[in-house]
């Protein structure tokens, strides 16, 4: 039987269960048209806004590497790693149509050494980690050009 | 000129004390309270003459940690001095110092204690125990695999795509700062690096190594801090009388568009129609900025700078935002020895957090310590000469700034 796939955080993404492309969801508020990831529900971080009603939203699918490295070392709880521990990179990502940077883990397979500051990439949602026969997911970015996760020739 | 500045806006510094960085897993009251025992030495002062005390208060040591001040005050042995316990992570030192600063200035007391010590545990910062799924701290390590050293290396990464800087560059400020400690007798590290030691040491977050990121250590920093007439009153002992001249504890402007930790994302600017997103000066520079406006000085008057150098890189970012040379400068500033001691402005004479690791609440005390002696001329073994104006620049999580200036 297949793993059952779970968000490993409620409302921050979707999934891409129903076929659709998976996106972040942000906010954008009523008031002034601010972005927040993750959504903000309560208050506008503008200051010359007092808005108290916010949209959510998918946040733009693609940006560009705003910086990028990698974790060589095992990260401490709460994160858990795979065993053997496996690297993996992270990227800062600029959203041009939200105007904010957003971070995220890179699939698995690519190094830094794939990476440029500017280049262009897409959200993906893949799994973060497995237990008890769940998959949690988390979003991850994929460099266009990369191979999509699971699909490895 | 410092010497113009009104002494309604100045503290003096009667006495500056630390305990030696290490790791040792003892309890953080012990460094705090050595360090306040050698402050008040300094000073020539006992702890029945403190009227307040300043507590800088660490979240890794349980109750005690989070209420430091009555803490050290009950280790001093109970008084009824004032009390106050502040929290503002890295740039907690600097906001006990700012509360014993504005006690002193209101005219609420003459002379205050500030202490912060800590006990770190071995390897990354990791977040406070506990599931907490609404604290981003907890999250980016849950979700991202995300330590603090990634984020310094975003940074880090950033500068080599924009200003060609090179990891020997960044290696040269470890090279740098570990000759400066050398004679640092608080220093936790006290041995000379290379530059191939440096690039042979194994990538912790690409492109930064082992021996550019400040490790956690134990420690502890403190300060005693007068008004102007009680100093003149108590006034003993040949050294120059050192003085705060400014204390900077903004938050970020919105849209704050540099990325920083532990957040997932920066603001959006779509809002402001101000700057795009990631080209925007962000929160660093606008530290020392206010500290500077505040003093009625600017870069130009400053003869050394303690910055927090969490990573190599970061330091150089700091020239820039602490306005020693403009953007992309840094690595000149730094091939060119203007940051070394001997140079134009010595920057982490002390050795910085690269031989000192980080005892957070310690360290924005420490670096003011590390001040207070480089203007006296009491560095020994590491002194810039002829100091007359420092500068510290520091950032806590989620937003606290931290900047005091000194002057003699």
């Amino acid at each position: 039987m297949a793993p059952t796939r779970v968000p490993a955080v409620e409302g921050w993404f979707t999934t891409g269960n129903d076929g659709a492309a998976p996106a972040l969801l942000g906010s954008r508020c009523e008031g002034c048209g601010t972005f927040a990831f993750p959504a903000e529900a309560s208050y506008c971080r503008n200051p010359d806004c007092t808005s108290t009603s916010f949209e959510t939203v998918e946040l733009s699918r693609r940006g560009r590497i705003w910086s990028y490295t990698d974790a060589r070392y095992q990260p401490p709880p709460p994160y858990r790693a795979a065993d053997p521990y496996v690297p993996f990179c992270l990227v800062a990502v600029e959203l041009a149509a939200e105007k904010l940077v957003v971070m995220g883990q890179v699939v698995a397979g690519v190094t830094v050494d794939e990476l440029t500051v500017g280049d262009e990439v897409e959200l993906v949602v893949d799994t973060l980690y497995t237990e008890d026969g769940c998959d949690y997911l988390v979003w991850k970015w994929r460099p266009l050009g990369a191979t999509a996760p699971g699909q490895e020739a | 000129m410092p010497d113009d500045k009104p002494d309604d806006k100045k503290v003096a510094v009667l006495g500056a004390g630390m305990h030696e960085w290490g790791k040792w897993g003892r309890p953080f009251v012990e460094y705090g309270l050595a360090a306040a025992r050698d402050a008040l030495a300094d000073a020539g002062l006992g702890w029945r003459d403190m009227q307040f005390v300043s507590g800088a208060d660490t979240i890794r040591n349980g109750y005690p940690g989070f209420v430091s001040g009555a803490t050290f005050a009950q280790a001093l042995g109970w008084t009824g001095a004032r009390v106050s316990s502040v929290y503002a992570a890295c740039a907690s030192g600097a906001v006990a110092i700012a509360n014993a600063r504005a006690q002193i200035l209101a005219g609420l007391c003459d002379v205050a204690l500030v202490v912060g010590a800590d006990t770190t545990p071995k390897g990354f910062f990791a977040p406070v125990g506990g599931d907490r799924k609404d604290d981003p701290d907890w999250l980016r390590f849950h979700l991202m695999g995300a330590t603090n050293p990634t984020y310094f290396a975003l940074y880090a990464r950033r500068r080599m795509d924009r200003f060609g800087a090179t990891e020997e560059d960044f290696a040269q400020v470890k090279v740098k700062n570990a000759r400066h400690g050398l004679a640092n007798p608080y220093a936790r590290y006290r041995k000379e690096v290379t530059v191939d030691e440096v690039l042979s040491s194994p990538m912790v977050a690409d492109p930064l190594r082992l021996l550019e990121i400040c490790a956690t250590s134990d420690g502890g920093a403190a300060l005693v801090l007068s008004s102007m007439e009680f100093a003149r009153r108590h006034a003993g002992g040949a050294a120059p009388l050192v003085t705060i001249d400014a204390v900077s504890t903004v938050t970020p402007t919105f849209p704050n568009t540099v990325i920083e930790m532990p957040n997932f994302s920066t603001d959006s600017a779509a809002s402001t129609g101000g700057p795009e997103a990631g080209t925007a000066a962000g929160f660093r520079p606008s530290i020392a900025t206010a500290a500077y406006a505040e003093a009625g000085i600017g870069p130009e008057d400053v003869s050394l700078a303690e910055v927090y150098d969490l990573s190599s890189a970061l330091e150089l970012d700091w020239y820039e935002d602490i306005g020693l040379c403009g953007e992309g400068e840094a690595e000149k500033l730094l091939r060119d020895g203007v940051t070394s001691l001997g140079g134009r402005v010595p920057v982490n004479p002390s050795g910085g957090l690269s031989c000192f690791g980080e005892a957070i609440p310690a360290q924005a005390i420490a670096q003011v310590c590390e001040c207070v002696w480089q203007l006296r001329g009491a560095a020994t073994g590491h002194q810039v000469e002829g100091a007359t104006v420092a500068v510290t620049a520091n950032q806590g999580l989620f937003g606290h700034g931290s900047s005091v200036l000194l002057s003699r």
